[in-house]
């Protein structure tokens, strides 16, 4: 029995020292970013100044626009978010309720999106932008996402398993097309459109080289693309409680939601893995 | 449902036509503009001119191109089977219970929300020579070599690997920690009554009932390890004289600073193929082993 007590402090205290170190740094960047810009960390300084500042922050936001940088992405997530909502709910529903010739062809087609990852194909998709004239936009950095055969994919997935009587009793009572997916298929996949939510917001919340390439003013600019601004102020003691501010706003949002909704965006993340 | 024949195709119509332009579409404009040399900074390769397979042959002849394919196995190699190792063993100390437990998931999972390029500059000062943490922590360890990790031409790439591997191991735990709520628990009750001890449970019984997680997070892995560059774009600019550069930096360099467009989509037609061969072989995988599921 205490040999079995002895194993399990043990194991504890290995887990706690590893959460140690996967925090430290994290905790270390917020730490200097609360540092007063009269006291850079330098060599010996491990922890706060003598005293808490928020210096650094109101420093970072004259430096760049983050209020824009802060809409920018907002704008961007919003807008990838609804129209995918619209498109994958609208294919995944005509694969999932209706048979129909080239039904198999036409789905692994819409796949080939999750087998060659959008990234990969920055160098073509980059002069298409340029073709439609919309370079330097934020309908540029969201544009090549608003089809999603991951979300259509995901959505087919859990409209098949519908009770089939549900969908029939709908069909009988005369519903149009249109009925059927808002009363019965939209409102039984609400977990998966949550899911598929979640994943979808932080994917484009936390894209970057995208974002960086496709603009080049901060009037379209994400915070991931703005907060490169301050990687090139040089590796000098002083900036780094300003860079870790800079950091510390692009994460904060998103970190914050996180805390809040813990077993959604895990259920979301989970999703985002099909099985 | 047979008066409307057409609707189906209407309601697919949006996705099929955005999976045309920025997916189907742009992979043959690549494969296409890789028999071509066009060069935008050199006035007569302006304009496209054929240029058969000689892209292709080039590259392969460019110990350039052959030192950025060796890191991208080295960087690919390293990370994926240490990190969904890491992933694992994390899932396994989570999937006991005691008090605090979700603090612990919690202190492993954030690195997942956050995105790469804040990683980065997180990093960017963890690493700092002379007091960054990192490298106190070491020294106090007894640590003696150089400190400069992201300009050493021998630690930058393993610098960047560090990075990934922080970030993701605790993403991949979740889908670890699911697979284990998911295991019959009368199984291990019978090893424990048959005397296997923890090594043995875990090798004979948890791998085994595991596989297809496995499978799934060595693939999703390996697809975000070609395509993530953020940090090696902040941290080390694909330096110290290339040491660092993998595949997908590669591309951006040659496009939009050597703004070399026929070799650029060969490097793209080269990464989708790369990709495309491990997805369908580990999906042939996948498929194959399990006979009896959905």
């Amino acid at each position: 029995m205490s040999r079995k007590n002895i194993k399990h402090i043990f194991l504890f205290l290995i887990i706690l020292i590893v959460a140690l170190l996967w925090i430290t740094p994290v905790i270390w960047s917020f730490v200097a970013s609360l540092r007063p810009l009269s006291e850079p960390m330098g060599r010996g300084d491990v922890w706060f100044g003598h005293r808490l500042s928020l210096g650094s922050y109101i420093k970072a936001f004259s430096l760049a626009p983050f209020g824009r940088y802060y809409l920018n992405t907002l704008i961007l997530v919003t807008m990838v978010l609804s129209v995918q909502l619209v498109t994958v709910t609208l294919a995944a529903f005509a694969f999932a309720h209706y048979k129909f010739k080239g039904q198999r062809l036409i789905f692994t087609y819409i796949l080939l999106q999750m087998m060659i990852p959008t990234t990969a194909l920055l160098v073509p998709n980059f002069s298409t932008i340029r073709i439609l004239g919309i370079y330097d936009t934020i309908l540029a950095i969201g544009i090549p996402y608003f089809g999603s055969a991951f979300g259509v994919f995901l959505l087919r997935q859990a409209f098949l398993s519908i009770p089939r009587a549900l969908v029939d009793a709908g069909v009988m009572d005369g519903c149009s097309w249109w009925q059927l997916v808002r009363h019965i298929y939209v409102p039984s996949a609400i977990p998966t459109f949550t899911a598929f939510a979640i994943s979808s917001i932080s994917w484009h919340w936390n894209e970057f080289l995208w974002p960086l390439i496709i603009t080049k003013s901060d009037t379209a600019r994400p915070l991931t693309a703005g907060l490169v601004r301050f990687t090139q102020l040089g590796e000098i003691g002083a900036q780094w409680s300003l860079l870790s501010a800079a950091t510390m706003l692009v994460i904060f949002p998103l970190l914050i939601a996180f805390l809040l909704f813990q077993r959604k965006f895990i259920q979301g993340f989970l999703h985002s893995g099909l099985k | 449902m047979k008066q409307k024949k057409y609707l189906p195709y209407v309601l697919i119509l949006p996705t099929f036509i955005f999976v045309t332009v920025f997916t189907v579409w742009p992979t043959f404009l690549s494969l296409y503009k890789s028999f071509f040399k066009q060069r935008l900074n050199i006035a007569r390769f302006r304009e496209p001119v054929f240029y058969g397979i000689k892209n292709y042959t080039q590259l392969f002849q460019n110990p350039e191109f052959i030192n950025v394919l060796k890191n991208t196995l080295i960087y690919v190699l390293g990370t994926v089977p240490l990190t969904v190792l890491a992933a694992f063993i994390f899932a396994q100390m989570l999937n006991n219970k005691f008090k605090g437990i979700g603090y612990f998931r919690l202190a492993f999972f954030h690195p997942s929300i956050i995105p790469m390029v804040s990683a980065a500059t997180i990093w960017m000062f963890f690493l700092t020579p002379d007091y960054g943490l990192f490298n106190s922590a070491l020294t106090f360890l007894g640590y003696s070599g150089p400190q400069n990790w992201t300009a050493n031409p021998n630690l930058a790439l393993f610098a960047v690997m560090i990075i990934a591997f922080w970030k993701n191991a605790g993403y991949y735990m979740i889908f670890y920690l699911a697979g284990l709520q998911n295991l019959p628990t009368n199984i291990y009750e019978a090893a424990r009554l048959d005397g296997a001890g923890y090594l043995r449970t875990t090798f004979a019984i948890t791998l085994p009932l595991l596989k297809r997680s496995t499978l799934f997070i060595s693939t999703i892995a390996f697809i975000s390890a070609f395509q993530t560059i953020d940090h090696i774009f902040v941290l080390t600019k694909g330096g110290p004289s290339g040491r660092s550069t993998v595949l997908l930096y590669y591309l951006w360099q040659t496009r939009f600073e050597n703004l070399n467009i026929g070799k650029a989509s060969t490097i793209t037609v080269i990464l989708i193929v790369t990709l495309l061969a491990f997805t369908l072989s580990n999906i042939m995988l996948s498929e194959k082993k399990e006979p009896n599921n959905e």
